[in-house]
């Protein structure tokens, strides 16, 4: 049968014993399923980090690693911790199953087991899965996958922690005009390559691009994951981001359609990151000097025509090889002091 | 009793849901399953493995109730429950549990062949 089912899913059937794996694998086959088997807990974990799956259907009873244990693996992986386990099983007594159940089973049928409920159970788990799916697709498009890793490992809370992080703000000079004249579906085209482009070169050096306002974007270096050198880091990616937009230009100068151009400013120093907004809607994000002084740098781009402009905390982080020159000490609005500035020249090869 | 070996309710349930095909092939991998699960026991209390002997009980209580093999479901469980202490006492007689358990499944052999080809 080459065509599947839409709603067909694979199952993993563990069970030692060889009689309940068939009637087993059957009762999943007769459901429009397919099942694979594994004959103990510890195989049974080999496939489950080796392949995937969308159901468990697992025995507790079982040689060299016992169901328990297959579920308190499960538990302490993150990549494991959502598979719905429907444990199947003979042994008898309420603490089994409450334990099954604590360790992060999604139900509990006894052996023999009834065909319509194993019907009913495995469709209810099956579709349960999907909207954790979907609700984790969700969180994996509006947020980043750091993000949503932080919010699946601490929980949401509204707040922030201290962090040692670099700020980068970016955006296209002279967009307006650019909107103005072109039609808007062009300019759409144009924000999805560049932000495309934009999220390679700052996400291959490990940042996070947090807010995308308009042409505009704040990406973070060190939050909400730590990273070890983070003003390098950041400035690889936006010199990263120039050579990127240089050669989308040649595409589009070919395409006799205008070049854009980008500025960058980037900051380094303490920030308090975290989750600001209401319980409905949050936002992850910096606060704080730092981020101030990022989005004054990036704006300062504009004034002195350079592409990529830091401060001198970025400048310290930076190792020996990146082309600097001084710009002096520039005073920003709303800073009580002035501002050493530099600016980052990309490699003339 | 007309048939306390096998309950024959329970064996045409399974013969409906999963198919009477399927339930030959079943009850052939259960024929040969079955000697080497009794033979796991006896091994099992002899070298004093409290685990694996439960274990093998436990095996045997499933798959007795899976045919409707009521009576050695039974036996299975007993075993299961009351480990190596139960099967080694003297009034018992280890070797009489286990000889008793091997009997029942003749019977029960017997009877889900002739099931299969009636």
């Amino acid at each position: 049968m080459a065509e599947l089912r839409a709603s067909a899913a694979r199952l993993l059937v563990v069970d030692d014993n060889k009689v309940n794996r068939l009637l087993l694998s059957r009762s999943v086959e007769m459901l429009g399923h397919r099942a694979v088997l594994a004959e103990n807990g510890r195989v049974a974990l080999e496939m489950l980090r080796r392949e995937s799956f969308d159901l468990l259907l697992l025995d507790i009873e079982m040689p060299e690693m016992d169901g328990f244990q297959v579920l308190e693996h499960m538990l302490a992986d993150r990549q494991l911790r959502d598979l719905p386990v429907i444990v199947t099983s003979s042994l008898e007594g309420l603490e089994n199953v409450v334990r099954c159940i604590e360790l992060g089973a999604e139900d509990y049928l006894p052996k023999p087991v009834n065909p319509v409920l194993l019907k009913a159970r495995i469709g209810a788990s099956l579709e349960k899965k999907r909207l954790r799916d979907q609700q984790k697709e969700l969180v994996r498009r509006f947020a980043t996958s750091e993000v949503a890793q932080d919010l699946q490992q601490s929980g949401f809370t509204l707040g922030g922690k201290r962090v040692h992080a670099s700020v980068m703000f970016s955006d296209i000079r002279g967009f307006t005009t650019l909107v103005e004249s072109q039609p808007p579906e062009e300019t759409i085209e144009l924000l999805n390559t560049y932000y495309t482009l934009m999220f390679d070169a700052i996400s291959s050096h490990g940042g996070v691009v947090n807010q995308m306002i308009g042409d505009g974007l704040m990406a973070l270096f060190g939050a909400p994951l730590p990273l070890d050198d983070c003003a390098g880091s950041a400035v690889a990616a936006a010199l990263e981001m120039i050579a990127l937009i240089e050669q989308f230009n040649l595409e589009r100068s070919a395409a006799q359609k205008p070049t854009i151009r980008i500025g960058i400013g980037i900051a380094t120093g303490d920030v308090v990151a975290g989750y600001t907004g209401t319980q409905q809607r949050a936002t992850y994000t910096c606060i704080g000097d730092t981020v101030n002084l990022a989005a004054r740098l990036e704006a300062h781009t504009k004034s002195v025509q350079r592409a990529i402009l830091i401060d001198a905390a970025t400048r310290h982080g930076l190792r020996a090889g990146v082309q600097l020159i001084a710009l002096g000490d520039v005073l920003f609005k709303g800073k009580a002091g002035a501002a050493s500035v530099y600016a980052v020249v990309q490699d003339s090869a | 009793m007309a048939d306390a070996i096998i309950d024959l309710a329970t064996f045409k349930e399974l013969q409906d849901t999963a198919g009477a095909d399927f339930v030959i092939e079943l009850v052939d991998t259960f024929l040969q399953e079955a000697p080497l699960m009794l033979a796991e026991l006896h091994s099992a209390l002899a070298a004093g493995d409290a685990d694996k002997f439960r274990r093998a009980a436990h095996s045997f209580k499933s798959n007795s109730h899976t045919f409707g093999a009521m009576t050695l479901g039974a036996m299975a469980r007993e075993l299961e429950h009351k480990g190596l202490d139960y099967a080694r006492q003297p009034e018992a007689g280890a070797s009489n549990a286990l000889d008793a358990l091997a009997q029942e499944y003749s019977r029960v052999a017997a009877r889900l062949t002739g099931l299969c080809n009636g």
